[in-house]
């Protein structure tokens, strides 16, 4: 057992708790005014639900003892039984297991909270908790177990993912693609302009979302070492560099760099490091980054515009276009001489790797893609998804919480 | 009496309200607005999509005067709100019909002032 990592770990927790705030301010900044509050009930109530989740049977699914072909784990971890202060040498060997399990939550917390942004305005409270929980069950628990937990498949085969490209960012980014096109557009979609009610929140969460990221990612490492410190390093360079390729392409493009462009960039730079921070120089990350808002910058002005989904605050675009290019990106510029525990990518002449790294993209992205429209399909008809028009006009603050973010009146 | 609703730039303010009180008008209703002229609206971009002709800031300012006021009132509003560009709005007076002191059930002219 070591102080000095335990500590980080635990420190890096409330950092990643920290960036579902954070997320809540970005989206919530997003929102129309009336549908604010929403958005950030969201978010809380998923720090609520997952964590009880977590706790009682989403922990052992993920990380428990594998029932034997790769697929899941089973409920011996159940109610954190025999989950405590010994280090479980599988996972971490250098900090108790019960700091590892909590550091797991914050990212199970985070993951169905990235989806909100997809579906947001046009929602049912009740249904979107339903869903919620049987998405983390179905959906984010079993794939974290395909790709981190011992015995699961994916890993096995050799796939790399730092601190959750895939497991977190493809994971959410795809399945809040399909249930904001089986939702359908929200009422006006084109017709009037959707504009961001305060880019200052959306700025503040943006930031708060840069900052926790380091929790995210340098505490993926779960030691308070040099990987932790290279991790650190290329998750600010990618974000850096991401942030200001996108003002650089809105400028040339638009005449002029904007604030949300600029925060947009640093969210897709955080995203697509986040498979590879672990794996990759600082240098390379510089590319990652730039790369990363290349991709998100078209895939939202060109495939988005193309197909109209109403993917209301870009989750896919941004979350899904970048983690799928960190996956690929991790295939291409991993490196052992930065992490012997890693593989060699494309341009260090590691052929496996980037071949292994494009399967965890496709197996990822089908299972989110059919897992998600299962879920929504079986809670549409048990619920129904969507508010009635006359509550979508009015919103979802007054209509699904009976409160309202800003007085008008004293 | 009448009643002037003038339709200015926000950074014009304080100049047409020291004008009018230079002419001892100081009295008025004051409210922020968006609307779209001859200037029209700007495009504002949020993540590559365009939205065109977003209406713009100004100033609301609604006065009511007696028959005297009209001209000083238009006047002194012109003052403080000209600049010659597009944009710097508009005046319209309308015939007001009554006006009532709330504290002392006052009507008519003497009301006004």
């Amino acid at each position: 057992m070591n102080t000095g990592d335990t500590a980080w770990v635990l420190v890096s927790s409330t950092l990643v708790l920290l960036m579902t705030v954070g997320l809540a301010f970005f989206y919530g900044g997003l929102a129309r005014r009336k549908n604010v509050l929403s958005i950030i009930m969201q978010c809380f109530i998923i720090m609520c639900v997952i964590s009880l989740q977590w706790v009682l049977y989403g922990y052992s699914l993920a990380f428990g003892p594998d029932i034997g072909n790769g697929i899941i784990g089973s409920l011996a971890w159940a109610g954190l039984r025999g989950v405590g202060g010994q280090p479980n040498a599988d996972y971490a060997a250098t900090i108790p297991h019960q700091v590892f399990m909590i550091f797991q939550a914050m990212f199970a917390i985070i993951t169905p909270a990235l989806m909100i942004g997809a579906f947001a305005e046009r929602i049912k409270f009740s249904a979107f908790l339903a869903m919620t929980i049987l998405w983390a069950t179905f959906v984010y628990d079993p794939l974290a177990h395909w790709v981190w937990g011992m015995g699961g498949w994916l890993r096995n085969l050799g796939a790399l993912d730092f601190a959750g490209g895939i497991v977190v960012h493809v994971s959410s980014g795809v399945s809040a693609l399909v249930i904001a096109v089986m939702l359908g557009r929200r009422i006006g979609f084109e017709q009037q302009a959707f504009r961001p009610h305060n880019m200052s929140w959306t700025t503040l969460g943006a930031g708060l979302l840069w900052f926790g990221w380091f929790g995210f990612n340098a505490g993926s490492a779960l030691a308070a070492g040099s990987l932790a410190a290279n991790a650190f390093v290329t998750t600010n360079t990618s974000a850096a560099a991401a942030g200001l390729t996108w003002a650089i392409i809105e400028w040339r493009q638009h005449g002029a760099p904007t604030l949300l462009g600029t925060v947009t960039g640093v969210v897709a730079g955080l995203v697509a490091i986040t498979p590879a921070c672990g794996f990759v120089s600082p240098l390379n990350a510089i590319f990652i980054g730039a790369l990363a808002s290349i991709f998100c910058f078209l895939a939202l002005t060109k495939i988005k515009a193309h197909f109209k989904y109403d993917d209301a605050l870009d989750v896919f675009g941004v979350h899904g276009v970048g983690g799928i290019w960190g996956t690929i990106a991790t295939g291409l510029f991993a490196e052992k001489a930065i992490n012997a525990a890693g593989a060699d990518g494309l341009l260090f002449g590691g052929v496996h790797l980037f071949f292994v790294q494009l399967a965890l993209v496709i197996v990822a992205v089908l299972y989110a893609l059919i897992t998600a429209s299962i879920i929504y399909k079986i809670v549409d008809q048990l619920i129904g998804m969507r508010v009635g028009k006359k509550e979508e006009l009015i919103g979802l603050d007054l209509t699904q919480h009976n409160e309202s973010a800003y007085t008008v009146l004293e | 009496m009448k009643y002037v609703i003038a339709i200015i730039q926000p950074h014009k303010l304080d100049e047409v309200k020291q004008a009018l009180e230079d002419v001892e008008v100081n009295l008025m209703t004051v409210s922020n607005v968006l609307g779209q002229g001859r200037q029209k609206g700007i495009t504002e971009i949020y993540r590559g999509a365009k939205e065109v002709g977003s209406l713009l800031k100004k100033v609301k300012l609604e006065i009511a005067v007696n028959e005297d006021f009209v001209e000083p009132t238009i006047q002194a509003i012109i003052k403080g709100a000209h600049t010659g560009e597009i944009g710097d709005g508009k005046i319209f007076v309308l015939d007001l019909g009554e006006c009532v002191r709330i504290g002392t059930g006052e009507r008519g002219g003497i009301a006004i002032g």
